[in-house]
């Protein structure tokens, strides 16, 4: 198809990547606040939160009228329909920001239930599978996004730790800890969730690109 | 989905004099499937149909290399009336093509010139092939008008009821839609996806979203070689090789 559609394709494409710094810098500023124990920040996320759910609804609409009107086939249609998946993806991790940041703000009232060790390894293992799951797709490099998928279960056995030291070490030995103790579990929760919509989108992305079905059959990989 | 193989195209070349158009084919049309050609201007796919029904024949200093097979025979061999292969493997056109004569007449006719003089038997034949091409109710009050008079679309489907009474096994379509208009293609399309249950299909289009509805495989042709062939999901979403890749999604042709 001609220059229309290929100029159409790349501004999609920058959609794609301005949806990506929106999510990237909702948790990163969701994280900044849990750091700081900061509501004033948090509340800042939630307010933004808006920007990138109207930044979805273009990339969804731009994504069908591509589709609608030149009826793309092979790497094209597999772009676009990648496209879609991302955008979703992306949308839901700044969601979980949100989620994060109303932690946050709840917290803020009381002191930490204990120093913060296992949560900002966490936190750097799950920006760290957004950023490669993100820059596979930027240089259509399958092999980055193979690796995104090796670094979730380090992701799972952080949050595992961090669940069974709340549990163990406070909620169980003193349950006035567990209100407290409970806003930690459920960050760490999502913080992991944030690790696997990374994950989903490093398998889309190797769909894109070699056009396998990697999701559920990890032994093709 | 993957029937058994009613026609086989083996180690194919054609050549027009000197001029070399197909080289090297092999390619396989499954029962009940409908297979389409796909490719750029000149790339050989009409050549390679017409080929399925000798109908290269009519064409001087035409030469052949290789074999096609329907249900296993050799239909080039030597024994074999081409004109009963016609009779097997029907064609339908990219311009519609009716006789001059009445809708009837132009169904009655191919069954008069095979020998059959049975009214009856003509007449309802006529009304069977009219039903089975899904134009019966829109020509059942005027099947002694003109064909001429009816729209391309119908003339196309009228074409193709003409094709169906004879009873063919396999039926070729050469761009039945390059000259309809979105609805009639609908249309014969539709039809198309009726027919093969009862027959095997091979398509030649231009479209190729047309061969991404309405067939079970696709031969993407170019420059006289096929170049890859496959289920059409496949052909569509993720082709093996660079050229047909290319070509689907417009970056050359």
């Amino acid at each position: 198809m001609g220059r229309h559609f290929r100029e159409e394709l790349e501004q999609l494409n920058s959609d794609l990547l301005k949806m990506d710094a929106l999510a990237e810098e909702a948790v990163a500023k969701a994280v900044a606040a849990l750091r700081d124990r900061d509501p004033v920040a948090a509340r800042a996320v939630i307010d933004n939160d808006s920007r990138v759910d109207e930044l979805e609804l273009v990339i969804d609409e731009r994504c069908l009228d591509l589709i609608a009107r030149y009826q793309p086939m092979a790497s094209d249609l597999r772009f676009i329909t990648t496209g879609m998946r991302l955008n979703g993806e992306l949308e839901r991790i700044a969601d979980i920001a949100v989620d994060i940041a109303e932690r946050v703000i709840v917290m803020a009232r009381d002191p930490f239930v204990k120093p913060l060790v296992d949560i900002p390894r966490l936190t750097a293992v799950a920006q760290k599978m957004v950023k490669m799951a993100i820059d596979a797709f930027i240089a259509r490099d399958s092999e980055i996004a193979k690796q995104v998928l090796f670094l979730d279960p380090e992701a799972d056995s952080l949050r595992d730790a961090i669940h069974k030291e709340l549990v163990e070490e406070h909620m169980m030995k003193d349950p006035a800890t567990a209100e407290r103790a409970v806003q930690l579990l459920l960050i760490a929760r999502f913080l992991e969730r944030v690790c696997d919509h990374a994950t989903y989108i490093a398998e889309d992305v190797i769909y894109m690109i070699k056009a396998e079905v990697v999701k559920h059959h990890p032994e093709r990989l | 989905m993957d029937n058994k193989i009613r026609m086989k195209a083996r180690d194919v070349n054609f050549y027009y004099g000197t001029a070399q158009i197909l080289n090297g084919i092999n390619l396989d049309i499954f029962a009940n499937n409908v297979t389409a050609i796909i490719g750029p201007s000149g790339c050989g796919k009409s050549t390679f149909i017409r080929l399925l029904n000798r109908m290269h024949e009519l064409v001087p200093n035409a030469r052949l290399e290789g074999s096609i097979t329907l249900d296993g025979s050799d239909i080039m061999a030597d024994a074999v009336d081409p004109v009963e292969i016609r009779r097997k493997v029907g064609m339908v056109f990219q311009k519609p093509n009716p006789f001059p004569k009445s809708i009837f007449e132009n169904i009655a006719y191919g069954l008069e010139i095979n020998g059959t003089r049975n009214k009856q038997f003509i007449e309802d034949k006529v009304v069977e092939s009219l039903k089975k091409a899904v134009l019966w109710h829109e020509v059942e009050k005027r099947l002694h008008d003109s064909a001429l008079r009816l729209s391309g679309g119908q003339q196309q489907r009228l074409c193709i009821a003409r094709c169906l009474a004879i009873e063919p096994e396999v039926i070729l379509f050469d761009e039945p839609c390059a000259s309809l208009d979105p609805i009639s293609t609908h249309k014969v399309e539709e039809l198309i996806l009726e027919l093969k249950k009862v027959y095997t299909i091979v398509i030649v289009t231009h479209n190729m979203q047309q061969a991404a509805r309405v067939s079970d495989h696709t031969g993407f042709f170019y420059m006289g070689k096929l170049v890859e062939f496959g289920r059409t999901e496949d052909i569509f979403t993720r082709p093996r090789e660079k050229r047909t890749e290319d070509y689907i999604t417009g970056r050359f042709g």
